[in-house]
């Protein structure tokens, strides 16, 4: 009889901590899956990011300090397509949490309904450099996938916590509609630029370029992940110059002295634009950092409009 | 007891995920204001790859040049080893790791375990050959280490290359603390390896961490450890060995990939029992790596140890390295190392390396 009431007590004392601890606790590994997460789920849930906006995501260190915030999270929202290969799955295996497992109930991956660019097709070998077999992982930059992205996890919360499912629906139609909204003005205030050439540092920008219609003629990376090297950056400057080329994004996580050095060659503008929530101060959430992303970046065209 | 033993099946029970059929079936209700785009179909992208695990091929050549007359001198040109690594999910509930070291003269599972990753009570629980928690260099492959060889003190106490690196079972768990990682190990071996022998079934190897760590600020952060190990000797007696370990790491978030610094020491303390007497020895390393640019590194390090069976007899030198990464999936390294060896003779080498991966991208060591 004792251990049966000690059983009862216990299931009791488990039911009453999964009342009480009332907020899901969320972890994302970027800062970007963080705002959109946090816009879905308002004040019922709490969100942190493993990475900073201003970290170069592909190379984040697994530290043990990450692992603390998997084991008590009850859900994990991954970026995906291999983005995170490098430092995630020791986390989660060392986690201690069933939950956030690959395929376990509180494990989404944000890729699966998004637009994916840049998937290899053929033969796939390392002399392409650092590819991603599962194609281009920065596919948040374009704000239609930032609608999908929040869709599932409105899906997935709603699937947690059963009883605010209602509450993280209405949420995300109403994101839905603000991004909506937003993609509009920022298709027009792009939209007198289409076609324009620019040149970006690491292949991070396809969705936003092939969202806005910009086309990118070439990276200061020779191939992705490989640094840049003298004869590539000559080629590059020689084809700047025969398209004239004026805009060179830079992520805010590489070195600046190969860009402003074709900058000087070619008259172009080295921009450096963050290409996530957090990337710089005050771009504080996902609509912000398109904001200020476009902000810049018309300033920039006009800036050398004077070709 | 019988009451623990329920107890802890019934821990068991309740952190079985559940079924996917069972799960609440929550209506999605469909918002009004405007439609989402349509979900495009992009399969996570199984490609050909199927149910095949993750594999891998790291080739580790080594040379050797300059003055070392004694036994322990490496030869000149080496294919020191080749490692192959096979890595995927079992099942809801495990993962498996294997590493097959294929060397001069044989073939070996350098590691081969199963990780249970879903247990209770903040357990994490791996079982079959694996290398021994003990410190930091023990447990790490030849292809991460930061230098082409292993510290002195790992050739004199820890039993090498190989070091304690057995079949067995290891338990660890993670105190739930928010402000320091905490984690405390337990492993129990069959007591064979370079270290320890185990003629008898019951001459059992045993080892204990507790590991604590903490972030200092996002870009530096400081890892602590004591180690202790026990098994029998090849003498037939008890070999006790006592680690400590210390790592400050720094690596600023915004420029990670071009710069980062980490000194690390390990020191080492043997008790080892030989007829009526114990011999007791000491030695440790300590180095600094730091990253000059996106693909170069400089090192340093320091090493002094005693034997293991002749505490006067002390080995003690440094080394000075350079490393560089044509890409993250090849590394040459370059280390010059002077060595004073405990019988009076002197070694002054130039040590170089070539590690090239093939396969899945595997995750970083940290």
């Amino acid at each position: 009889m004792n251990r049966l009431s000690f059983v009862a007590a216990l299931i009791a004392a488990s039911l009453a901590a999964s009342q009480a601890g009332a907020a899901l606790q969320v972890v994302t590994t970027t800062e970007d899956l963080a705002s959109i997460t946090r816009e879905v789920g308002g004040d019922k849930v709490k969100v942190e990011s493993l990475s900073r906006g201003y970290q170069d995501p592909h190379f984040v260190e697994a530290k043990p300090s990450f692992v603390i915030k998997l084991h008590s999270a009850d859900l994990l929202v991954v970026v995906g397509r291999e983005l995170e290969i490098g430092w995630l799955p020791p986390l989660v295996t060392q986690a201690r949490n069933a939950k956030v497992q690959p395929g376990g109930a509180g494990y989404l991956d944000a890729s699966l309904h998004a637009k994916i660019l840049d998937i290899p097709t053929g033969q796939l070998t390392r002399a392409m450099g650092d590819v991603h077999p599962q194609g281009n992982p920065h596919y948040w930059l374009d704000p239609d996938n930032g609608r999908r992205i929040a869709d599932d996890v409105a899906k997935k919360l709603g699937a947690l916590d059963g009883a605010n499912a209602a509450y993280y629906a209405e949420r995300q139609a109403a994101f839905d509609k603000k991004l909506a909204e937003a993609g509009q003005r920022w298709d027009a205030m792009m939209g007198p630029y289409k076609g324009l050439k620019i040149v970006t540092y690491h292949r991070s920008w396809p969705n936003f370029t092939d969202r806005f219609g910009l086309d990118v003629v070439g990276y200061v990376e020779p191939r992705p992940g490989i640094p840049p090297t003298p004869g590539h950056t000559l080629d590059l400057i020689k084809e700047m110059k025969a398209k004239n080329v004026k805009i060179i994004l830079v992520e805010p996580y590489f070195d600046l002295k190969t860009p402003n050095s074709i900058a000087r060659e070619t008259g172009a503008k080295v921009l450096v634009l963050p290409p996530s929530v957090g990337g710089e101060k005050g771009i504080d959430d996902y609509v912000e950092l398109f904001d200020h992303d476009m902000q810049m970046l018309v300033a920039a065209i006009k800036e050398t409009a004077a070709k | 007891m019988r009451a623990t033993v329920r107890l802890v099946l019934f821990l068991v029970f309740l952190n079985v995920p559940s079924i996917p059929g069972a799960e609440a079936q929550t209506p999605t209700p469909t918002p009004e204001a405007t439609a989402p785009p349509a979900p495009v179909s992009a399969p996570a992208g199984a490609g050909g790859k199927m149910f095949n695990p993750d594999i891998a091929v790291i080739g580790d050549f080594l040379a050797a040049a300059g003055k070392n007359d004694t036994a322990f001198a490496s030869p000149s040109l080496e294919m020191h080893e080749t490692e192959a690594s096979f890595q995927a999910i079992v099942d809801p509930y495990a993962r498996a790791d294997f590493f097959l070291a294929f060397s001069n003269e044989e073939v070996g599972v350098e590691e081969g375990f199963i990780t249970f990753t879903s247990l209770p009570a903040s357990l994490l629980l791996k079982v079959g050959k694996m290398r021994g928690a003990f410190g930091k260099v023990n447990a790490m492959h030849n292809h991460v280490l930061p230098w082409t060889d292993r510290p002195q003190v790992v050739q004199n106490l820890l039993g090498g290359e190989e070091g304690i690196s057995d079949a067995g079972v290891s338990l660890s768990h993670l105190f739930p603390l928010r402000l320091v990682y905490l984690e405390a190990t337990g492993e129990v071996y069959r007591g064979e390896s370079e270290l320890f022998h185990a003629p008898r079934r019951g001459d059992l190897s045993y080892v204990g961490r507790l590991r604590a760590y903490r972030d200092l600020t996002e870009s530096t952060n400081l890892d602590l450890g004591g180690s202790y190990a026990s098994g029998h000797n090849d003498v037939g007696f008890t070999t006790q060995l006592f680690g400590f370990d210390a790592t400050f790491r720094y690596r600023p978030l915004r420029r990670a990939i071009y710069r980062r610094a980490i000194a690390r020491t390990e020191l080492i303390w043997s008790r080892r029992q030989d007829s009526g007497e114990t011999i007791r020895a000491f030695g440790g390393y300590a180095s600094l790596e730091y990253q000059l640019a996106r693909r170069w590194f400089v090192g340093i390090r320091a090493d002094r140890s005693e034997r293991a069976d002749d505490p006067s007899l002390v080995d003690e030198g440094g080394s000075v390295l350079l490393t560089f990464w044509p890409s993250e999936f090849s590394q040459i390294r370059g280390q010059y190392r002077h060595l004073k060896y405990g019988e009076g003779e002197t070694a002054d080498e130039v040590l170089f390396q070539l590690l090239f991966s093939i396969g899945a991208h595997g995750a970083h060591a940290f």
